[in-house]
């Protein structure tokens, strides 16, 4: 099974690129005020991404870049999947949310609550695109390209997975974004998918 | 992809029993932990779940060897430990990999618990951990398959679920309302919530042998809301549908069944459009609550068990018809023919619009 590049993209602080390309100048923004400023960038109107923890907030960012050339989008769609990999899942999430059920605050939060999960990043993707295909979230003890690559291309064997938003979104904090996501199709004719291309891309643009 | 894998051991650990057996039993007799806890976790409201006694799990871990570990930490060796002895795999072997299904672990980062996982059993590949909310377990068992039919390096995979209880997330559920005081009750007309569950379980996968076999499984989002399914049940439908046509020797569906509202009024609506409607279905969260990560797979081994005891589970805590559309659910145990080939499906969904559907098959 072969799986080709279509576009990738990278977030992190102080950088905002699709393909190789800036898709914004950054200006030492970091974590989740560069997501905000990129939202504002790219012009979307799409308020939820405002009440969305770091994490989901790095995914729509994301897949935005990632899909802004394809037709037909918001068509539900069962071919395509999100498969996501990250480090500390919605850990940057979980810190606020314990804060609101301390013995000294005690009121327990269901906003902060419902993005205490590692999946709900893909679960934003899919919802935001009408991916109504595969969506899973995996967490890695390290960013590492074979591994991902691996679980990756095993997620195409699904009977009708084509199109794929896949990669690494990694966001310990509020202040840190680490996003390195790809679209995929199943052989497409882009670059193909492997743990060297993932190496090379993440070290040039670093 | 085609293809099947095999169950080559499994094991169940719940405030209910240690072995697949026993928890089996459990069902069976209606016998059940669920109870209400007040204060516990230092949670102000009042909740009902079914939650370990700690000494005694740790008493049972220290037979095997498992001491000096946290509680989440010791569950996930005993269970993968039981697994690993039934199947007779040395878990130390390159042909081997592991996958820890959990939504919280034991609050630490999840990758820590997968490092304890690896380290005792000395893998020689990375743990790979799978999150994906309320159906991780069915998730976990989807990648395995795959992993196993895809992978030439590898000839066997320990999948362990796991989910223990914590003030995070008890406060969590009642700050969306949806903790039930009671025992809950699964499709009933007075159904008031779900209860939470603390367990784990474990199963060993190969390619080849006799017994139970994965034949297929897939993951389907709702794309329509991270904390509600979907009106029309959209993702369940489509996972369904991938296991569709039904086999002909298809005698139930182990669906999620948390007893909250929408849920089990979503599945009633994926069952009826996948044309399901007729085919008996059982529910198992009135007896071990919902034990998230652990969900999965605990609910798959004690269907196997039932399945090939030729039984259709009692859903616990059923008593009226409570959803829009006609399931085929029972209070007490129904029999079949299981003296042939004999399938079930477990069905799962969870935050994050996710949506998990298994297809296990006994020749």
């Amino acid at each position: 099974m072969t799986a080709g590049i279509r576009h990738w993209c990278i977030i992190r602080n102080g950088l905002l690129l699709k393909d190789g390309e800036n898709v914004m100048q950054v200006e030492g923004e970091k974590g989740i005020a560069l997501l905000a400023a990129a939202y504002r960038h790219l012009g979307l109107s799409y308020p939820k991404f405002f009440k969305m923890d770091a994490l989901s907030k790095a995914g729509i960012i994301a897949s935005e870049i990632l899909l802004s050339e394809e037709k037909d989008r918001f068509v539900p769609r069962e071919d395509c999947a999100v498969v996501l990999f990250s480090r500390h899942g919605c850990e940057a999430d979980d810190i606020h949310y314990r804060q609101t059920i301390t013995d000294a605050d005690y009121f327990p939060s269901p906003a902060l609550f419902v993005y205490t999960l590692p999946n709900v990043v893909t679960g934003e993707i899919a919802i935001r695109n009408l991916f109504r295909g595969e969506s899973s979230a995996y967490v890695l003890s390290k960013f590492d390209p074979e591994e991902i690559v691996r679980v990756t291309k095993e997620s195409f064997e699904d009977p009708l997975t084509r199109t794929m938003i896949a990669g690494w979104i990694d966001c310990p904090d509020d202040d840190n974004v680490d996003a390195l996501v790809f679209l995929l199709e199943k052989e497409g004719e882009g670059e193909e998918f492997s743990s060297e291309a993932i190496q090379r891309i993440s070290i040039n643009y670093k | 992809m085609s293809g099947s894998v095999t169950i080559l051991g499994s094991s169940a650990i719940t405030p209910l029993g240690f072995t697949p057996e026993e928890n089996y039993r459990a069902v069976l007799e209606g016998r059940s932990e669920l109870r209400l806890h007040k204060g516990e976790f230092g949670v102000r409201e009042p909740f009902a779940a079914s939650l370990f006694n700690r000494e005694d799990v740790r008493r049972e871990a220290m037979k095997e060897g498992i001491q000096g570990f946290g509680f989440f930490d010791t569950i996930v060796l005993l269970a993968a430990s039981n697994a690993v002895r039934e199947a007779g795999i040395d878990p130390s072997s390159e042909k081997v990999q592991f996958v820890l299904s959990t939504i919280k672990g034991d609050g630490t980062p999840l990758c820590s618990s997968a490092s304890v996982l690896g380290e005792y059993f000395r893998c020689k590949h990375p743990v790979t951990v799978v999150s994906n909310a309320c159906i991780s377990g069915l998730s976990a068992l989807v990648s395995a398959r795959r992993m196993l039919l895809c992978r030439k390096d590898i000839d066997y995979i320990v999948v362990v679920g796991a989910e223990v209880q914590s003030r995070f997330i008890v406060t969590g559920f009642q700050s969306l309302k949806a903790l039930s005081e009671e025992p809950c009750k699964p499709f009933d007309a007075d159904r008031t919530g779900l209860n939470l569950g603390e367990a784990s379980a474990a199963v060993v996968l190969g390619r080849d042998g006799a017994g139970w076999q994965i034949v297929q499984g897939v993951v389907r989002n709702d794309a329509n809301h991270i904390s509600g399914p979907s009106r029309t049940g959209e993702g369940s439908y489509n996972a369904l549908r991938a296991l569709l046509p039904a086999p002909k020797d298809l005698a139930f569906i182990s669906v999620h069944g948390t007893a909250t509202a929408y849920n089990d009024e979503m599945e009633s609506i994926a069952l009826e459009r996948a044309g399901l409607s007729d085919v008996p279905v059982s529910a198992l969260k009135g007896i071990f609550g919902h034990t998230m990560g652990a969900a999965g797979i605990l609910e798959s081994i004690v269907s196997m068990k039932a399945a090939e005891s030729g039984v259709i589970l009692p859903t616990a805590g059923f008593s009226t018809q409570g959803t829009s559309r006609p399931v085929n659910l029972s209070s007490s145990a129904r029999r079949f023919d299981a003296s042939g080939s004999v399938s079930f499906i477990k069905l799962l969904s969870g935050f994050g619009g996710v949506n998990g559907a298994v297809l296990f098959c006994r020749a």
